[in-house]
């Protein structure tokens, strides 16, 4: 096994463990968001555009940590500094 | 395979400029919603009964209607502003879906170049509102400790801005490229419509993200 082999063993198993312990807390989060909202469209339909709004933008807020683990893993993948393989 | 993350191919050379794929889909991109603006506009003003003269006063009234629900008056400027960048993002987006089309959004430069327009609109339309001094006043509000902190968050939001627009748009690309490549024709067509949700919905996020942080700064000195 050479360095490159070993680089790009750590490489994948770090962005699988990246993006999988990355998911955990958006998931969580976004569940949380999405009961929170579910809650509040019961207690006050007439409120439904404004609560829908806010729904959508703070998903995404919390989704965005998500998605920079997915970009940090895809980084580790295919645009390692290590691997000469950069560039994607 | 050949995958494409971040890398941007050159297509050809203007001079010793290189001009790359996401400028051509950007540039094609802008000068359609140019030309569809010109033709709505001209057709508004000389028939405002057609039906497309009404969907253009729609359009217009339903970000005028977004702007003012968030900021708490009109303000034009701005409603403007949010419109272009929806309007861009989410045609971008849907261009995304075109056979052999890359997204020009899927690319960070696209995506940074949006978001610094963002970071600079902040303190341009803070100053207009509040003047220079009741401006730079809010970055010591509560405590002048704080002003780091300030900084850091508008920075660090920015970068978010461009980040989550990017990952979005360039996984979901990502996503339909590699079923076509092992599943083949048709398996991605579901992914593909979760595309169309996601780039509408990416395209909302960031005009309404831009919206509030516009919002806060000229709001900045009413504490």
């Amino acid at each position: 096994m050479n360095d490159q082999t070993i680089i790009a063993v750590v490489a994948m198993a770090g962005a699988g463990l990246t993006m999988g312990l990355g998911a955990i807390g958006a998931a969580i989060g976004e569940s949380r968001i999405g009961a929170a909202a579910m809650d509040a469209l019961a207690r006050q339909p007439d409120e439904a555009s404004s609560i829908t709004r806010t729904l959508f933008v703070s998903l995404a807020m919390v989704e965005s940590t998500a998605i920079f683990c997915l970009v940090v893993a895809l980084i580790l993948l295919f645009a390692n500094p290590f691997t000469g393989a950069a560039g994607g | 395979m050949h995958l494409r993350i971040f890398g941007d191919p050159v297509l050809f050379h203007i001079g010793t400029v290189p001009v790359t794929e996401t400028m051509v889909t950007s540039t094609v991109v802008t000068l359609l919603l140019i030309a569809t603006a010109v033709l709505l506009a001209y057709l508004a003003t000389l028939r405002p009964q057609h039906w497309l003269s009404l969907v253009a006063f729609m359009i217009v009234e339903s970000f005028d209607n977004l702007v003012t629900e968030i900021i708490g008056r009109r303000h034009t400027i701005v409603s403007t502003l949010a419109g272009s960048l929806f309007l861009f993002i989410a045609s971008c987006n849907i261009a995304g879906q075109l056979p052999g089309v890359h997204p020009a959004t899927g690319s960070l430069a696209t995506t940074s170049a949006l978001a610094v327009v963002v970071f600079l609109s902040v303190p341009i339309a803070g100053i207009r509102s509040n003047g220079v001094w009741g401006y730079i006043k809010h970055y010591f509000r509560p405590n002048p400790l704080l002003m780091p902190l300030h900084v850091i968050s508008e920075l660090s939001r920015t970068l978010a801005l461009a980040v989550r627009l990017f990952g979005n748009i360039m996984s979901g690309h990502l996503v339909v490229g590699l079923l076509v490549a092992l599943a083949g024709f048709l398996v991605p067509t579901p992914i593909m419509a979760l595309d169309l949700l996601i780039g509408l919905l990416q395209a909302y996020i960031f005009a309404i993200l831009s919206t509030v942080y516009i919002g806060a700064a000229i709001s900045a000195g009413e504490e």
